[in-house]
């Protein structure tokens, strides 16, 4: 079965994932970042890649910041971004999802930048305009269920290799709950596409999914060993409704055994980064000292997210 | 359709129950199987059939076959060879009336395709909170009670199998413990950690089958477990048959063949209650079919088309089977290098014994319900291709080996290609 997400000529048409890309088409977009940085630099932060184009930012579930990243990105590009909050339309309604893409296919829309509640839905989406020979429509993944959020694995490839340079010798520590965690699976994905040496992820049993080790981690239960002489530490948010008792005793007891203090980051290399995707809970995964911290590159993050959403919506255009 | 005298020449006549596998003619006069090899005396065939090159069987029978609309399906029973099923209790209004038993059993009679056999409600409405009336329904023709995929507390099961082993009814269960299978849409494993969908432990099927064999051993229920997913599930009902427990079980034609690998890419016609598991799992539900522990159902569920079309976790689960059993019995026996014989009875002559109907042998005297079909000629899955009004399976596209040219039931031709 070929990968969905790319054409007969193995370029990239869709970003679902980032299970299954080849290293090149990884390295291609991060590439294609950098040369995207200095525009938001420009006194016209505008290039005319998109220009013509309508990108549709349809969102299932409700997001702040990665659709007004994802914004940004596409006007940067001068394309005519169109925003959709389905959660309070068409589906409320009763529509189906697929029923809601269509609609906007007969609308000329050029690309679509979904998030969704449920896991797959954009690989639904993008097999659906497949079999009604819609090719030249691209989906972008902005987060669909547990399963992915690609641009915010290649945005958190962007940022290591801004800092760190390379990967094979790395040590990452993905810390929390990894279980609910798309940008977990994302950059675990990325990280051994990319050649990390080692990748572990910490948290407690509740909050790993069973069989993690097969996608090439090493489980650590203990903060203190996943931390041991890592490179960087990305930890992950933990929601609220985690907290209710079924998961975990209480975010009192989570920080105590998994929050990130400066001693616990004592424990990681000197020039270890700490990533995080946001929104951050202070006092539950991070101490406010490292999250405001010299080690904290997590505004640098939500800076190059923006080109890395310019360059893959740049490159899927041109596929 | 009358019944006919009927020859069946020149086939292979395979006959499970008798183990029998030769080039032998087979009778069929009054509805029933008349002789093997030579005439009966006084037979005068109204029609021969040349069956050179095809295979001639019982036909086979169906331990799960969920009906949806009667017609379309027990028309794609037949076509696929399937003469006899049994229908689980989760219909719409789910099966925990008399009336509505009686109504799907005439309804079936009088289209006169393949025989079904209703599995009443263990609880009224399957809601798992009263018994049903079991007597009365054994009365409208349930030859056995379920809670399909419904769950019930462990102490009206109790009470259910209590009551059912008062009458000598068998009680059939899928096991899976409702707590643990919470949400769970896939195997809780590798393809759930990686697609990030909430599993389904192997936990929930071996907690609910120690229970349910506990359970049915204080009581002395005839216990049938239904559709078994994972290694460690048959190894609890092999556990209980060597010491001496009266328990059968069956696996869905789909879990021997198919894995959570199959799901690829959210592949919602992969979307299974049970899920599909992981290989080894699928490589002990295919030992426990070898070894004839477990017998094999069609698990046909009709889905249609919205009910698929929707992302993973949303999806309805389950695949249209009844056309999909026979070829998929074969491709099994061809991989395993099992005698047909032996891949048929777990089609034929254990799913009847299971029942306790009379049917899955060709034994003289026996029903004519029977099968005839060409093990070489291919097909390809097709929404066209079947019958089904369920298109729902991940083996649309699929070639398969194994195409029926006739069936029988009851002497009467109900289907021929």
């Amino acid at each position: 079965m070929r990968n969905p997400q790319l054409n007969a000529n193995g370029e990239l048409t869709h970003l679902l994932s980032i299970e299954g890309l080849p290293r090149a088409v990884l390295t291609q977009i991060l590439d294609t970042a950098s040369s995207f940085i200095e525009v938001s630099d420009r006194d016209v932060k505008k290039v005319p890649l998109l220009r013509g184009k309508s990108v549709f930012n349809v969102f299932f579930e409700n997001s702040t910041r990665t659709r007004t990243t994802f914004e940004i990105a596409a006007k940067r590009l001068s394309a005519d971004v169109i925003n959709l909050d389905v959660t309070r339309s068409s589906t409320a309604k009763g529509e189906t999802l697929l029923d809601t893409v269509d609609n906007l296919v007969a609308m000329h829309a050029d690309m679509f930048v979904v998030r969704h509640a449920a896991s797959g839905a954009p690989h639904l989406i993008a097999d659906h305009l497949r079999r009604v020979g819609r090719n030249d429509v691209h989906v972008v993944n902005a987060g669909d269920g547990r399963h992915a959020h690609p641009t915010q694995g290649l945005l958190d490839m962007y940022t290591i290799r801004h800092y760190k340079k390379e990967f094979t010798s790395l040590v990452v520590a993905v810390v929390g709950d990894i279980l609910h965690s798309r940008v977990a699976r994302s950059d675990i994905n990325a990280l051994s596409t990319l050649g990390a040496a080692e990748i572990r992820a910490v948290g407690p049993q509740t909050l790993l999914p069973t069989a993690i080790e097969r996608m090439g981690v090493r489980v650590c239960h203990d903060l203190r060993e996943g931390l041991r002489d890592c490179d960087v530490v990305i930890m992950l948010r933990l929601q609220n409704e985690r907290m209710n008792g079924a998961l975990l005793p209480s975010a009192r007891e989570y920080f105590h055994c998994y929050g990130l203090t400066p001693a616990m980051l004592a424990l990681a290399r000197p020039d270890a980064i700490v990533m995080h995707p946001g929104p951050m809970n202070r006092g539950v995964e991070i101490d406010s000292d490292v999250a405001d911290g010299p080690q904290a590159v997590i505004l640098p993050q939500v800076t190059f997210g923006i080109a890395v959403r310019m360059a893959v919506m740049g490159i899927l255009a041109g596929n | 359709m009358n019944k006919q005298n009927l020859q069946l020449q020149n086939a292979r006549l395979v006959d499970p129950a008798s183990g029998l596998d030769a080039h032998l003619d087979l009778f069929v006069a009054d509805g029933r199987i008349a002789a093997v090899g030579q005439p009966p005396a006084g037979f005068s065939a109204d029609r021969s059939i040349d069956a050179a090159g095809l295979i001639v069987c019982p036909g086979l029978v169906d331990l799960s076959t969920r009906l949806g609309s009667i017609e379309p399906e027990l028309g794609a029973a037949v076509s696929g060879g399937v003469t006899s099923l049994a229908c689980p209790p989760d219909t719409k209004p789910p099966l925990d009336e008399p009336g509505l038993v009686e109504r799907l059993v005439r309804r079936s009679e009088t289209l006169g395709l393949a025989r079904v056999y209703p599995i009443g409600a263990l609880t009224q409405e399957l809601s798992g909170q009263r018994l049903a009336e079991m007597n009365s329904l054994a009365r409208a023709g349930c030859i056995g009670f379920s809670q399909a995929n419904q769950s019930i507390d462990t102490q009206l099961l109790l009470r259910a199998m209590q009551y059912a082993a008062t009458f000598g009814y068998a009680v059939r269960l899928r096991p899976q413990d409702q707590f643990l299978a919470r949400g769970g849409v896939a195997h809780d494993g590798e393809v759930a950690a990686r697609l990030g969908l909430t599993g389904v432990p192997v936990s929930a099927e071996t907690v609910a089958t120690a229970t349910a064999l506990l359970l049915a051993s204080e009581t002395g229920v005839r216990l049938h477990l239904s559709r078994l997913s994972s290694a460690a599930g048959v190894a609890l009902v092999r556990q209980a048959k060597h010491s001496g427990m009266q328990v059968s079980c069956d696996v869905s034609i789909h879990h021997l063949h198919l894995s959570e690998m199959d799901i690829g890419y959210f592949d919602s016609n992969a979307r299974f209650d049970p899920p599909l598991r992981a290989s080894s799992d699928r490589d002990a539900l295919r030992a426990a079919a070898r070894e004839g522990l477990a017998a094999i159902c069609s698990d046909h569920t009709p889905v249609d088309a919205d009910g698929k079309q929707v992302p993973f976790a949303e999806a309805l689960p389950g695949a249209t089977g009844l056309e999909l059993l026979l070829p998929l019995t074969l491709l099994w026996a061809e991989q395993s290098e099992l005698p047909l014989a032996t891949a048929l009875a777990r089609v034929t002559c254990d799913p009847a014994a299971i029942l306790g109907i009379d049917a899955g042998s060709l034994r003289i005297g026996s029903p004519a319900d029977v099968c005839v079909f060409d093990p070489a000629e291919s097909w390809r899955v097709t929404a066209e291709s079947l019958r089904s009004q369920g298109k729902n399976t991940p083996y649309l596209g699929y070639e398969v080996s194994g195409r029926v040219r006739m069936t029988l039931v009851g002497g009467r031709i109900v289907f021929e290609a």
